[in-house]
C-alpha cells in the first residue's frame, strides 16, 4: 500500500501502479490518496503510531529531516535494495535530485519520485506587446515589469510557494546560506540565516513592487496561478511541474519558460536551483517478503521508460540519467520548448553547500512562519528586514524543539 | 407515602446510565486524559523518543507571543460571530414573526443554511470573496475598494466571521422565533392599548421575555465560535494571513497535525478545556442572574 498525494497527477500515479501490477503477478501496489502533502505525511505518521501504516509513503521535501530522524520508522532505500537483492546503483540517479535525500556519505534514504524546481513562465504575447525579452536577471525583471505596466498590464509577475521560490531557491541561486551547518546537512544544531543582506534587499524590492503593482502576491501555494492564466500577470514563477497545468489553463496566449532570474549586481554567474516535490519513503514494520515487492516496484519506477513518460507528462524532473537521455532521443525537448529549462538550471553548475538543498527539522512550521512574516511585508505592515529578522528568530524555535525531540 | 423512588434495584440505574457513561468515557474522558498526558511530553513525530517534561510545554506557550495573539484573535472572532449571528437572527425572527402570508416559505428559506456543512459554507463565501475571481471582490473593486483577504488580516477576519456567523443565523433564528411565538399575545396587546409603540413594546416587553432564549443562545454561540468553526476557518483562510485568523482551536490543529508537535498541541487543548469550563461557570454564575425566567 502506498499513501500518496493525488490531484491532477493522481491518475498518472494510478496508471504507473496499474502497469506494475500487470507486469508481474507476485505483488500488488495500491495507491491511496490522502490529501495534500502535509495531510499525507500526518496521515502516515498517525498510521505508524497506530501500527497500520502503508509500506511506502510519499513525503514532500520539507518533511525530509523529520523522516531522516525517524530511524526506527524508516527503511532506508539503499538498504532496502541491498536486502532485497535488487540491482541498484546510486550513480544512475541525478545527483542534484538525490543529494537532497541522501546521507552525508551519499547513501540514498528515499526514492525520488516527483522532483521539480522553480522556473519562470511568461506570456509571450504580453512580452512582445511591451517590447521586452524574457528577463534573465532581476534588474531586467524590473524594467520589463515597468514596460508591461506601461503597455496596460495590471501586474508584471506573481509567484507560487513564496518561501520555496523567493527565499530558499533565491539563496541557493545566489550561493548564500539559508541556514548554518551547510543548510542543516551538518547536524541538528542549525540556525537560520536567511536574513542576510541580499535576501533583505530582494524582499525589500518585492515589497516595493507589490505596492507599485509590478509584483502581485496571490497566496501561499499555487493560488496565484489564475493571475497568470487569466493574463492579469504577464509572468509567473513556480515549479517546473506546473507546466502541464499552465499549458491546459492559459487563455488566449502562448507561454514560454525561462530560468529563474538572479541579481546581476550580486552574482556574476547564478548557482543551480534546488528541488521541491516529494520522494517515496519506505516504512518499517511489515513482512520481509513484502519489502521485496517494494524494492521491485522501486526498480520498475526508476526504469528509463516509466521515468521518461512521467517526466514528459508531468514536467517533473527525470530522476535518472537514462530517463533524461531517452527523453532527448525521443525529441521531446524539441517539440516542447522550455521543458528542458528546469534540467539545465539544475545541472549546469556543480552544486555548492549553499545550493545542495535544505535539511531543516520542523520545516513545515518554519515555512508557515516565513509565509506569515512575508505576508506582513506584502501588506505593508513591516519592512523586509523586520520580517526576515522576526522569521529567523521565530523559526529557530522549532529548530531547537526538533533538536530536543530528536537529540 | 414513602418518598423513596420506585426504583429500588441496585443495577437498574446503572444499566440505564450505562450507555451514556460508556460514550462519555470512550469519547470524552479517555481522549481528554490522553491529551493531558501528551501535554507533559516532548516527543518526535513518530513517537520514537519521548521525554517527560512536566509543565515545559505550558511554560513555552505562556511566553509565546503567537499564542497571546491567537488568544486575542479568538476573542475578536467569538465576539464578532456571536454578535453578528444573534443580532441578525433576532432581527429576522422579529420580522418573520410579523409576516402572515407565506411565512412558512420565509422560515424554510431562513433555516436552510443550517444544513450546509461548515467547510462548504466557507468555500461558498470564499468563492464570492476570492481576491482573483470573486464576484463581490469585483463589485467592491468597481466601487473603488480593494478586497484581498489573502493579504489583509482585517478583511480575512471579517470574511471568516461572516462565513461562520451565516450558518449560525439559521439556528439562532429558529430559537428566537420559537421564543417570540411563546410570548403571550395578551401582554403585547395590553401594552399596545396603553399606547406603547412597536419599538417600546420590543424593548420593554418582548426583549426581556426573550432573555432565557438569548442566554441559552449566547452560551451555544460562544461555544460554537470557540470550537466548531475550525472547518470554516480551514476552508477560508487556513489561519492566515500572518496568523490573523488563527484561533486557539485552529492553532491546536496547526501545531499538532501540520507541525506534528504533539506536546505543544496537547498543552493547548488542555488550556482550551479549562477555558470552556471557566466560560460555562462564568456564564451561568453571572449572566444567568440577570435573566428573567
Amino acid at each position: 500500500m502506498v499513501a500518496c498525494n493525488g490531484g491532477r497527477l493522481g491518475e498518472k500515479v494510478n496508471e504507473i501502479a496499474e502497469k506494475f501490477n500487470v507486469s508481474q503477478n507476485k505483488y500488488e501496489v495500491k495507491p491511496v490518496f490522502k490529501g495534500n502533502y502535509t495531510e499525507t505525511m500526518t496521515a502516515a505518521v498517525s498510521a505508524f503510531r497506530a501500527k497500520k501504516h502503508p509500506h511506502i509513503v510519499q513525503v514532500f521535501e520539507v518533511g525530509t529531516a523529520t523522516m531522516m530522524s525517524a530511524k526506527g520508522a524508516v527503511y532506508p532505500t539503499w538498504q532496502l535494495m541491498e536486502d532485497s537483492g535488487q540491482a541498484f546503483d546510486a550513480n544512475d540517479y541525478l545527483a542534484s535530485v538525490t543529494g537532497y535525500y541522501s546521507t552525508n556519505d551519499g547513501k540514498m534514504l528515499s526514492m525520488p519520485f516527483n522532483s521539480s524546481t522553480p522556473v519562470l513562465y511568461y506570456n509571450k504575447q504580453a512580452l512582445t506587446k511591451a517590447g521586452v525579452q524574457p528577463p534573465k536577471t532581476w534588474e531586467e525583471m524590473e524594467t520589463a515589469g515597468k514596460k508591461l505596466q506601461a503597455a496596460g498590464y495590471k501586474c508584471g509577475f506573481t509567484t507560487g510557494w513564496q518561501s520555496w521560490v523567493q527565499l530558499e531557491n533565491f539563496s541557493a541561486r545566489h550561493n548564500i546560506p539559508f541556514a548554518t551547518n551547510n543548510n542543516g546537512f551538518g547536524g541538528l544544531d542549525t540556525e537560520l540565516t536567511f536574513n542576510g543582506d541580499l535576501q533583505v534587499k530582494h524582499i525589500t524590492k518585492l515589497a516595493e513592487w507589490q505596492q507599485s503593482g509590478l509584483f502581485s502576491y496571490g497566496g501561499r501555494r499555487s493560488d496565484s496561478a489564475p493571475k497568470f492564466y487569466s493574463g492579469e500577470c504577464a509572468m509567473y514563477m513556480n515549479s517546473s511541474a506546473s507546466y502541464a497545468g499552465v499549458k491546459s489553463n492559459i487563455q488566449g496566449f502562448d507561454f514560454g519558460v525561462a530560468e529563474l532570474p538572479y541579481w546581476e549586481g550580486a552574482v556574476k554567474k547564478p548557482q543551480n536551483t534546488i528541488i521541491g516535490g516529494a520522494t517515496l519513503w519506505t516504512l518499517k514494520g511489515h513482512k520481509k517478503d513484502e519489502y521485496k515487492g517494494v524494492a521491485e516496484f522501486f526498480t520498475f519506477l526508476s526504469s528509463a521508460e516509466v521515468q521518461a513518460d512521467w517526466h514528459q507528462f508531468t514536467g517533473y524532473l527525470p530522476i535518472t540519467h537514462a530517463a533524461a537521455d531517452l527523453t532527448r532521443e525521443q525529441g521531446f525537448y524539441q517539440e516542447n520548448p522550455g521543458t528542458d529549462v528546469a534540467i539545465t538550471q539544475m545541472t549546469s553548475v556543480t552544486p555548492t553547500p549553499n545550493s545542495k538543498g535544505l535539511r531543516l527539522g520542523n520545516f513545515v512550521q518554519i515555512r508557515d512562519i516565513i509565509n506569515e512574516e512575508l505576508e506582513k511585508v506584502w501588506a505593508g505592515q513591516v519592512s523586509a528586514k523586520q520580517a526576515l529578522d522576526k522569521a529567523v528568530q521565530r523559526g529557530n524555535k522549532p529548530l531547537r524543539k526538533f533538536e530536543r525531540q530528536n537529540g | 407515602m414513602s418518598r423513596i423512588p420506585a426504583f429500588n434495584h441496585r443495577w437498574l440505574p446503572w444499566l440505564l446510565l450505562g450507555p451514556q457513561l460508556i460514550v462519555t468515557l470512550v469519547f470524552f474522558i479517555w481522549p481528554a486524559g490522553q491529551a493531558v498526558w501528551q501535554s507533559f511530553l516532548i516527543e518526535d513525530a513518530f513517537g520514537m523518543s519521548t521525554e517527560f517534561v512536566w509543565f515545559e510545554n505550558f511554560a513555552a506557550l505562556l511566553t509565546d507571543e503567537e499564542y497571546h495573539s491567537s488568544f486575542m484573535t479568538t476573542l475578536v472572532f467569538s465576539l464578532g460571530v456571536t454578535g453578528l449571528s444573534m443580532g441578525v437572527a433576532l432581527l429576522l425572527a422579529v420580522m418573520a414573526d410579523r409576516v402572515i402570508k407565506g411565512s412558512q416559505i420565509y422560515k424554510t428559506l431562513l433555516v436552510w443554511p443550517y444544513a450546509v456543512a461548515p467547510a462548504v459554507a466557507g468555500v461558498l463565501w470564499l468563492f464570492m470573496f476570492n481576491p482573483t475571481i470573486g464576484i463581490i471582490t469585483y463589485l467592491l473593486d468597481q466601487m473603488g475598494y480593494t478586497w484581498n483577504h489573502s493579504l489583509n488580516g482585517g478583511q480575512a477576519m471579517i470574511l471568516v466571521v461572516i462565513a461562520a456567523a451565516w450558518k449560525q443565523i439559521s439556528y439562532n433564528f429558529l430559537f428566537f422565533l420559537a421564543g417570540l411565538q411563546s410570548i403571550p399575545r395578551s401582554l403585547i396587546e395590553a401594552s399596545a392599548i396603553d399606547g406603547a409603540g412597536p419599538a417600546k413594546r420590543f424593548w420593554t416587553i418582548i426583549f426581556p421575555l426573550l432573555s432565557p432564549t438569548s442566554f441559552f443562545l449566547l452560551v451555544v454561540n460562544v461555544v460554537y465560535a470557540f470550537f466548531e468553526t475550525f472547518g470554516t476557518i480551514h476552508a477560508v483562510t487556513q489561519g492566515g494571513p500572518g496568523g490573523s485568523t488563527s484561533t486557539l482551536v485552529y492553532k491546536v490543529y496547526d501545531d499538532g497535525f501540520i507541525g506534528l508537535d504533539l506536546g505543544a498541541s496537547a498543552a493547548q487543548s488542555v488550556i482550551l478545556m479549562m477555558i470552556v469550563g471557566l466560560l460555562t461557570v462564568v456564564q451561568f454564575k453571572y449572566i444567568e442572574r440577570k435573566v428573567q425566567y
